[in-house]
């Protein structure tokens, strides 16, 4: 069939199960802009309000459906702004497809008015990207992004059309198959690692699961509950691998790290054989690295070959995906009574609480307003989070109900992900309840794309932990540098206003009794809500090690909260 | 000299497309590996290149030749250190002469096996093929003369015998149940 190259493109997109397109037009992509309505409904597109935005919405999207999201730009500055989106997605290997507009091919490498070399700017940040010199190449080039960004380790791939190409005619040719000689993604481990992994477990007397995102991304979340009952090891997720196991199991010990729980950060120490799967040993998990777990056997379970021997030597390496090396290793594995390690971890749990804050404050704790959320939406909707102090609180205290529930920035550590994240994961899941936690500091980078979700009616309830800080930093500058705060303070704008300036619902708690009801009005409310909470400024997130310290050096929760805990345990045992 | 067991040989089959170099050299970069040399060239095959590569040990040659597979555009690439390999590298070599002193230059190019390639009043240019060992002495040798300037090719390297460095596996794709499995 003849079409022009944008309609092969939208056409390809449609065939590949697009439905979202989250974007921003300009000279360079104005040709697919003006073949949209051909494809509509079947393709809807979603106007950000800064590039950046749409890859994040994008991004967020790809996380809670497992489809590829996809992003689109314009040349020059719009593909430059979609730099950060792409990075994010690149860390945390998140499938999404780019499509930036570009120069007409004769003016390529002019330096034509918006020319910027975005496949050249990409290269380090996706898993492959494409310059598309000839029309009928739009369907295969397409078809291989998509499948370049799903299979495998997931990642992003940049896709760059020249506006002429978008115009000129051409035959659509949809190939039936990808052939990539250079792609070749493992899939199945080696039953020899496989057996010897299933040996070492049942050896082990201290084993410990590190689960991280790979385990989401592969959807191994009935795999890995099954390898954590049938072999009797406690699961420990990483800060993405957080909602991969229930929270509420009686295996679930929760995160390890630098903000991780005090317990998991000794028992790594302590354990005989660590189980990664779908994680990379990543250093905010493993502390100073020449001291992380000096006890411990490594098997590494990693779709990534590069992953394997990077930053650890294991001892065995299942490399495939996550969820069919773990159906493997699980018809292997036998059941082994571990008494003395259960015994010894409830004992680190008791003795280095990490979880615990004072309640009967005037001020609002972040920590309560967090733990709030988690408690009156019952665990039952999305959380996503913005990078700082309240992220890590967001992680210590996920109670979340769902599998793959909780949607935040790990690799890249990018503030401002929170709002179009959310966007993005609303516009997924329309019937659900989507829940922004954001830093005060992290909503002005990005709060613009409240602008889509006035547009596009979109119920997101977006909590701003407003510390009037960059708390995190504030709390390095506290810690490190002499109590210095250099630009960490924050001059805030009202939050009501502006949420009321995009016809959103704005609300504010000042007082820790308003909390609650403050939550529940928003819980009522049918559309979105900004809720400005004005926490207390200087709480510091524990426990925490402290930049190049190892996992043994972790500081606990201040004395304070530990008492509370302690009475708190005595109470109990009176009773 | 080099000690020749510091450093790693890597040979890639590679897309012969725009950008390729440009991929590796960022993964290089990015990761701080130190490329002591890279020679790239079209292979037997249409379409692709290969490239041999010689990397300095101190780094994790394993890392080298896993991120570089990483690549769409690397179709197979791999550590030949170990092997039973040919390598080879070619040198010319501009040395300051004249009608006195040439016949020297000229004995020194037959012991090495090497040949002379341009000749001028005031100069020659020598062209020597060998490991990087015989092209260092050979250099060290002329040095006395005045070299002017040298260009390398870096290393290239193949296996002996009748093995195929890069065995292109047939079925590809098909292993990979790819679309459903995700
Ligand atoms: C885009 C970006 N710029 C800077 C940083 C460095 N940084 C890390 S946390 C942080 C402060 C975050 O402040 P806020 O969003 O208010 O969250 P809080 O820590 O106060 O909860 C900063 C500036 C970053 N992670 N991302
Ligand atoms: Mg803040």
């Amino acid at each position: 069939m003849e079409m022009t190259g944008a309609e092969m493109l939208l056409e390809a997109l449609a065939r590949e199960g697009v439905e979202v397109i989250f974007g921003i037009p300009g000279g360079a992509n104005l040709p697919i802009y003006d073949t949209f309505p051909k494809f509509y409904p079947r393709i809807r597109h979603y106007l950000a309000r800064h590039e950046q935005g749409a890859a994040h919405a994008a991004d967020g999207y790809a996380r809670v459906t497992g489809k590829v999201g996809v992003c689109m730009a314009t040349s020059g500055p719009g593909a430059t702004n979609l730099v950060t989106g792409i990075a994010n997605a690149w860390m945390d290997s998140v499938p999404i497809v780019a499509i930036t507009g570009s120069v007409i091919r004769p003016l390529i490498g002019r330096d034509a008015f918006q020319e910027a070399d975005i496949t050249g700017i990409t290269i380090p940040i996706t898993k492959h990207n494409y310059l598309i010199l000839d029309v009928n190449d739009i369907p295969r080039i397409v078809r291989e992004a998509f499948y370049i960004a799903r299979t495998g380790r997931p990642g992003p791939v940049l896709i760059d059309i020249p506006r002429d190409v978008q115009q000129e005619r051409g035959e659509f040719y949809w190939p039936e198959r990808v052939e990539l000689r250079g792609y070749r993604p493992p899939i199945y481990p080696d039953p020899d690692a496989v057996a010897k992994a299933a040996q070492l477990i049942y050896e082990s007397e201290r084993p410990l699961i590190l689960a991280g995102h790979g385990v989401i991304i592969s959807q191994a979340f009935y795999e890995l509950q099954e390898l954590a009952e049938k072999a009797n090891v406690p699961v420990i997720t990483t800060l993405l691998g957080i909602s991969g196991f229930p929270p509420h199991h009686p295996l679930y010990l929760g995160m390890p790290g630098m903000h991780g729980m005090h317990w998991n950060n000794l028992a790594i120490s302590e354990a005989d054989l660590l189980i990664g799967i779908g994680m990379r040993f990543d250093d905010r998990v493993t502390g100073r690295l020449k001291d992380f777990a000096p006890k411990a056997k490594i098997i590494h379970i990693e779709v990534d070959p590069a992953e394997v021997g990077k930053n650890v030597r294991p001892a065995v390496a299942l490399v495939g995906d996550a969820r069919i090396c773990l159906q493997h290793l699980n018809r292997l594995v036998q059941r082994r009574e571990r008494p003395d390690w259960f015994a010894h971890l409830d004992e680190l749990k008791r003795e280095h609480p990490s979880l615990a804050y004072p309640t009967e404050t005037e001020e609002i704790l972040p920590q309560y307003v967090i733990d709030q959320i988690y408690e009156l939406t019952g665990g039952e909707a999305y959380y996503v989070t913005g990078v700082g102090q309240h992220q890590m609180w967001s992680a210590q205290y996920f109670r979340g109900k769902k599998p793959n529930s909780l949607i935040t920035s790990g690799g890249l550590g990018t503030m401002g992900f929170e709002v179009p994240a959310a966007v993005g994961v609303q516009v997924a899941k329309p019937g659900e309840m989507v829940w922004a936690i954001c830093g005060d500091g992290g909503f002005q980078m990005t709060l613009q794309e409240l602008g889509m979700v006035a547009e596009y009616g979109l119920p997101v309830k977006f909590a701003i932990i407003n510390n009037g800080h960059h708390g995190m930093v504030r709390q390095w500058q506290s810690l490190f540098y002499r109590g210095n705060l250099v630009a960490s303070p924050l001059q805030n704008p009202d939050f009501v206003k502006i949420a009321e300036a995009y016809g959103i619902l704005g609300l504010r708690a000042t007082r820790r009794e308003e909390v609650v009801p403050t939550l529940q009005r928003a819980l009522e409310h049918p559309g979105a809500v900004v809720i400005d909470f004005q926490v207390k400024e200087d709480e510091n997130c524990f426990p925490m090690v402290p930049p190049g310290a190892s996992l043994q050096e972790t500081i606990g929760l201040p004395k304070e909260y530990i008492e509370l805990v302690r009475r708190r345990q005595e109470v109990e045992v009176s009773r | 000299m080099k000690d020749q067991r510091r450093y790693h040989t890597i040979i890639a089959l590679v897309e012969d497309r725009p950008g390729v170099l440009n991929r590796i050299a960022s993964k290089w970069r990015q990761r701080g590996f130190n490329i002591e040399s890279l020679a790239v060239g079209h292979s037997e095959t249409p379409g692709l290149s290969r490239m041999t590569l010689v990397v300095d040990a101190s780094h994790d040659a394993d890392q080298v030749v896993k991120q570089l597979d990483k690549l769409i555009d690397v179709v197979d690439i791999r550590d030949v250190s170990n092997e039973d390999i040919v390598a080879r590298e070619m040198a010319l070599i501009k040395v300051r002469c004249d009608a006195g002193n040439r016949s020297h230059i000229i004995e020194i190019v037959d012991i090495f096996r090497a040949n002379i390639i341009d000749v001028s009043p005031e100069s020659v240019i020598v062209e020597v093929t060998g490991d990087e060992g015989k092209i260092d002495a050979m250099f060290e040798l002329l040095k006395d003369y005045g070299v002017i300037e040298m260009v390398r090719t870096g290393r290239v390297a193949m296996l002996r015998g009748a093995a195929a460095s890069h065995p292109i596996e047939e079925e590809g794709y098909e292993r990979y149940p790819g679309q459903e499995t995700w």
